[in-house]
């Protein structure tokens, strides 16, 4: 008994990547249905953008990278889809090098047949600067961005027109996988006293709950989950959705993996204080 | 056609990645090494358009504005890096650069992650939560206090933070395990949804 | 001169940023939109640093002739590609849309995503109750991975007689809500306090010339 317990504590690790992929990938193929039940923070932001007039404008800031993808991409996609079937403009910007291109790809992805460029979003790209460009929009967005991501003069888009800074903003969204959101906090939401959303990779949402506390952020959505929580709330079934079967059905497979390790940690833990008293 | 050739490229490669699971093998290294070349080369594409053709180019050109030259000469100071003899040069960008963002964040730290939260910590003790938060922000800021030693009273104090960073950092694994798993997801999908057609 | 200066500079730079927080009026205004128009621009040479030091990485591993070799050509290779491709093309081509949707997407969303495999093995190995902060971060670990899912309130409402469900309708997702907002908040919190006073400290620091790295070595 006991070698079968030093044997299974040893296993291969190849073994549970093999585990880890069986759980990922039936579900996909053979989805279960399980409920998404939506959380405050996920509500929060919603119910916002829900009571927003027609016609105002919220920036959404796409400050990630291909890497977290698969968590912050859906949550982008619901957010735009959720703005242009209530007819608020977006303006979309990043201060990501590399969510410069994902932000065009989800612009036009969302927008599709029910919103156009320049008339109801328009996307702005990427400029180096992070701080000072969250700093110098709060003043004057032209002066950072005087065209669009594709070159076009900010001045000849119509719904630019209305929108300097972010007087004329009406919600900030920062969708994002590393730190961006505690500056949109600092730099913005503090300094111009607008509200912030935030969307962000499960590994980070833990750390933006004193801002939810202190209400510096409305609303919070984190991770896959938060996405598909949004997916939920806008009626659309996008990735994020399709993929919670696997996320139960694996992180089941990974408790179920400690609490082995753990047993055969006890057990032989208790046989060597036998062995030792004997 | 272009779709699904990049969509076959794109599978490829994935899976040359994924063949690292097994062991470090040249297909991985390659992919490995061809992810970062194109980074790269993708950075600096997008610098050109827009930062420099956009905050540089456009500005001279339609509005004949040549101010931003002063700050450009300034940034062009970076590549004295390239040259020992005036390599003290990079100095001046960097401490343009490095003075703006010291000087923007002292203020503005300190009322957003200060005295905002302080603020907050300070709520009316009228309920369980609000009591269990205070003593928690206390305890966990006098374990991080090192400037005297963890014994007697202080050490039961800071034995208690430890355990609210626990419970913290254990709320953050099972989150990060969360995270790890969704990318994995967002891979399998592709290669179920995008690549193979098995998954609708 | 080629020190003082600069410090003086970093000095002059910062006291604005700050004298500009507390009078928000002309001229301070007007002076600080250009500080960050400027700082705005020099940043964008940034890539530089960067860059450079890949390059040489690369070219003295070609030069040596070490056995990695073909690897780094193929970094130069992807380099030149996709920015002669960016730069030419611009970058919402067709072209560089597709070389970055169907080559650098993939491989970058494909290599973080190796790490559910080392997180599982790693809990697998590591992740032990051996003392009482141990089991707590054990507990509030499970406790968050099988409530953040469908998974656990599917479980709670399935099992649960109703009239446990009348007095808790989602007690796994409210358990993780408390750990979340309540003691895991209280010590993010703390740790954000002495983070940010620390990063005051170090601000300070490099606005008085105290903290110097910047400036390299030498004279």
């Amino acid at each position: 008994m006991a070698d079968f317990i030093k044997k299974i504590a040893n296993i291969d690790r190849r073994y549970i990547f093999i585990l880890i992929a069986l759980t990922v990938i039936i579900p996909l193929l053979f989805p279960i249905g399980m409920p998404v039940t939506e959380t405050k923070e996920v509500m929060a932001v919603y119910d916002y953008i829900e009571k927003l007039p027609q016609g105002s404008a919220i920036l959404v800031a796409m400050d990630y990278d291909p890497a977290a993808l698969a968590e912050v991409y859906p949550m982008t996609l619901a957010v735009f889809h959720h703005a242009f079937s209530r007819k608020i403009k977006v303006v979309g910007m990043t201060l990501w090098n590399t969510g410069a291109a994902l932000g065009e790809l989800a612009m036009r992805e969302a927008a599709g047949d029910i919103a156009r460029v320049g008339e109801d979003y328009v996307y702005l790209g990427y400029v180096v600067g992070d701080v000072n460009v969250i700093m110098r929009m709060g003043e004057d967005i032209s002066a950072v961005y005087p065209t669009d991501y594709g070159g076009k003069p900010l001045a000849e888009s119509p719904m630019m027109k209305g929108i300097k800074n972010y007087k004329d903003i009406a919600l900030i969204v920062d969708i994002a996988a590393g730190a961006t959101p505690e500056l949109w906090v600092a730099y913005a939401g503090d300094m111009f006293k607008k509200d912030i959303a935030v969307g962000c990779t499960a590994v980070s949402a833990v750390g933006y709950y004193p801002f939810l506390n202190t209400k510096q952020i409305i609303g919070l959505i984190g991770g896959m989950k938060g996405a598909a929580e949004y997916e939920k709330l806008v009626k659309s079934r996008g990735t994020a959705t399709a993929g919670m079967d696997s996320q139960s059905i694996a992180h089941i497979l990974i408790i179920l993996l400690i609490i082995i390790a753990n047993i055969s940690y006890f057990v032989m833990r208790r046989k060597d204080k036998l062995l030792k008293k004997a | 056609m272009g779709t699904v050739i990049g969509v076959w490229i794109a599978a490829g490669l994935t899976l040359c990645v994924y063949s690292f699971l097994y062991k470090d093998n040249p297909f991985y290294k390659f992919a490995e090494h061809l992810y970062v070349g194109v980074s790269v080369g993708y950075t600096i594409a997008i610098t050109w358009h827009q930062a420099i053709v956009r905050l540089i180019w456009y500005p001279i050109k339609s509005e004949g504005n040549y101010t931003v030259l002063i700050p450009t000469v300034i940034g062009l100071l970076m590549f004295s890096r390239f040259i020992p003899k005036y390599r003290w040069l990079i100095r001046y960008p960097l401490a343009f650069m490095i003075g703006v963002s010291a000087g923007a964040s002292i203020p503005r730290t300190m009322r957003s992650f200060v005295f905002e939260q302080m603020g907050a910590t300070l709520a009316p003790f009228t309920t369980v939560n609000a009591i269990v938060i205070i003593i928690g922000v206390l305890v966990t800021l006098i374990y991080f206090y090192f400037s005297f030693e963890h014994k007697g009273p202080v050490g039961v104090v800071s034995k208690v933070g430890i355990m609210f960073l626990m419970v913290s950092f254990g709320a953050g694994f099972g989150y990060t395990v969360m995270a790890r798993i969704s990318l994995l997801i967002g891979r399998a999908y592709f290669l179920l949804h995008d690549w193979l057609h098995i998954v609708r | 001169m080629k020190l003082r200066v600069p410090l003086i500079l970093c000095f002059l730079c910062g006291l604005l940023m700050i004298v500009q927080f507390f009078i928000p009026h002309p001229p301070f205004t007007n002076m600080y939109e250009k500080l960050l128009d400027w700082a705005i621009i020099i940043s964008i040479f940034t890539i530089v640093i960067g860059l450079s030091s890949l390059i040489k990485l690369h070219y003295t591993r070609i030069a040596r002739k070490t056995p990695e070799r073909p690897y780094s050509v193929v970094v130069f290779v992807g380099m030149a590609v996709m920015a002669t491709v960016g730069i030419i093309n611009g970058v919402n081509g067709k072209e560089f849309e597709w070389l970055f949707k169907n080559v650098q997407v993939p491989m970058q969303a494909t290599m973080f995503s190796l790490l559910a495999f080392f997180i599982a093995s790693a809990a697998y190995r590591a992740f032990r109750a051996r003392t009482l902060e141990a089991t707590l971060m054990l507990v509030a670990a499970i406790v968050v991975m099988f409530a953040r899912v469908p998974i656990g309130s599917f479980l709670w409402q399935h099992i649960m007689p109703d009239s446990v469900l009348q007095w808790r309708e989602n007690l796994p997702e409210d358990v993780a809500g408390w750990i979340f907002n309540v003691p895991s908040m209280a010590a993010r919190r703390a740790i954000l306090l002495g983070v940010s006073l620390g990063a005051v400290a170090t601000s300070l620091k490099i606005m008085l010339g105290i903290e110097r790295s910047y400036t390299g070595s030498g004279e």
